[in-house]
């Protein structure tokens, strides 16, 4: 786990000239996410990810990736840049969840996902998310409101932590694998509920080789949805098949 | 049958605004705040409030009695249901008990309804159902009710009490937060008023989604509203939370809400609030 890629490595492998913008214009700088501008090949954009840091020290100073609302309030407005000078955004996700803090809950974490939720869905620039490790929640979610969701092999999405369900469900976080398996919460699953488009091989995980052709899809994804209609409507129509119920 | 219920139990049928059944005479209930005993009668008048102050619980179908005028409320959406999509273990049975316990078929009801006089889409959240977690039923009625409410020109208006997510749908409950708020979005766009009312507890992924996504958000008194759970909290900042923490007051402090309203005066701010809109000319 500790050689697992983090969004930082993702982010300078694959773009280039990546310029990192700093805080949320409201409060502070939160260093669990980064963003900034970059060259996708010959297109400008916009790139956000959620970074968990590599050593203990960095790890530490970026809350192992668990944003505060200051970085999903700055994600937002590089979002809104992004909007405004009609450059695509890509999303490196990868958390836990969204920070559980006393002064988190005070200035507003569950305010900053919904505003995030709601102008992510009226963005009319194509954005696309990978998810490369942790797919927390709301915490992720705030990130993923996107057009294309993709996901490393290994990485995992859900609503809820396994040992947050199993101590919910059966007062017993040792039967954690046993609710990991019921929250069908593998990047297999995702495809099969059709939440994510496409399940990215890890065999040369970190290579050279990986990241060529990691860059390769997302430029000709991205290409692709800038020809591709009404983007705001596909994206509202995409979350808005996702069901399990009856009439 | 009530002696032997124990206190836990009994606190837990009191924040749900239920009393236990008496052996002899009316209804009680005994207030969690002040521990003063009311006839249900006596709360009922109140609003299922208590002298002290303290808001109980109460079940959708009273709330949308006290909110709106008498039989304008016109379900909608009332046969959409969640499913179990992942096949989770138990959660048939407990869809099948919330369902006899609530004696309603999903976590939220939703139709179209007049306040004082004016007309709105309504949906009320109901705590009775797996306490009001959001599935893709939920989710659903929710989603249907904004693009109801834009056809037709009309505010939203709407409760919202809620754990959070209902895990034993797995992703596409987490997919009900986009979803949802990708409707509020659009209504929001026709230049249609949003209005939420955070009732005790409003807290995880309905909290991070269209419960903070009013226009105007108004917050019953002395409710639980947050995102995490205050277990988590605790256990990960390793200190005692602040007293009054993730309480209306402490969100209206901070400037997460837009006022505290009393049950007794809500129907009167509401209406107000969407004649100064513009509707129910």
């Amino acid at each position: 786990m500790t050689s697992r890629p983090t969004s930082a490595d993702y982010i300078y492998s694959i773009f280039t000239d990546f310029t990192e913008l700093h805080g949320d214009r409201r409060f502070g700088d939160d260093k669990a996410v980064i963003g900034g501008i970059a060259w996708l090949e010959d297109i400008p954009v916009t790139v956000i990810g959620i970074e968990k840091g590599h050593d203990t020290a960095e790890r530490m100073e970026r809350s192992f990736g668990a944003p505060e609302p200051e970085g999903y309030r700055k994600a937002l407005r590089l979002m809104r840049q992004a909007e405004k000078f009609k450059r695509p955004v890509i999303t490196f996700v990868d958390t836990s969840g969204a920070y559980c803090g006393i002064e988190a809950e005070e200035r507003g974490q569950g305010a900053a996902i919904a505003e995030n939720l709601m102008e992510m869905s009226a963005l009319t620039v194509p954005v696309i998310s990978i998810l490369i490790g942790e797919g927390g929640s709301g915490g992720a979610l705030a990130l993923a409101v996107s057009d294309r969701v993709w996901m490393l092999e290994n990485a995992v999405y859900s609503v809820i932590s396994p040992e947050g369900c199993a101590s919910i469900l059966w007062r017993d976080t040792a039967k954690a694998a046993e609710a990991a398996a019921a929250l069908c919460l593998t990047a297999q699953d995702a495809l099969s509920l059709g939440i994510a488009e496409k399940v990215i091989s890890e065999d040369r995980l970190g290579t050279d080789a990986f990241y060529t052709s990691l860059r390769n899809d997302i430029v000709r994804e991205i290409r692709a949805l800038m020809e591709a209609g009404d983007l705001r409507e596909n994206r509202y129509m995409r979350f808005r098949s996702f069901g399990g119920y009856q009439s | 049958m009530m002696l032997n219920f124990e206190h836990k139990a009994v606190n837990e049928l009191e924040k749900e605004g239920r009393s236990a059944a008496p052996l002899f005479g009316e209804a009680e209930v005994v207030c969690p705040n002040c521990h003063r005993t009311l006839k249900e009668s006596q709360a009922e008048e109140m609003m299922m409030t208590c002298l002290c102050g303290h808001h109980f619980r109460i079940g959708a179908r009273k709330r949308i009695g006290y909110m709106t005028d008498e039989n304008s409320f016109q379900e909608l959406f009332e046969d959409i249901v969640s499913t179990d999509p992942l096949s989770f273990p138990g959660y048939r049975d407990k869809l099948t008990k919330a369902r006899s316990m609530s004696g309603e078929k999903e976590a939220v009801l939703t139709g179209t309804a007049s306040i004082n006089g004016v007309s709105a889409d309504i949906f009320v959240m109901d705590p009775g159902f797996m306490m009001g977690s959001m599935g893709a039923g939920t989710g659903e009625k929710i989603t249907r009710l904004f693009e109801h409410a834009m056809e037709h020109g009309l505010p939203v208006v709407g409760w919202t009490v809620s754990g959070g997510a209902r895990m034993q749908e797995g992703l596409l409950s987490l997919m009900q937060m986009a979803k949802t708020s990708g409707a509020v979005r659009r209504h929001s766009d026709r230049g249609l008023l949003y209005l939420t009312v955070l009732t005790d507890p409003t807290t995880g992924g309905v909290t991070a989604s269209f419960a903070m996504e009013g226009d105007i958000i108004l917050a019953e008194p002395g409710a639980t509203i947050g995102f995490a759970g205050k277990r988590v909290i605790e256990e990960t900042v390793r200190q005692q939370l602040p007293k009054g923490f993730q309480t209306s007051e402490s969100i209206l402090e901070h400037g997460f809400a837009d006022m505290i309203v009393r049950r007794s005066e809500e129907k009167e701010i509401i209406s107000r609030l969407l004649r100064l809109h513009g509707y129910g000319r």
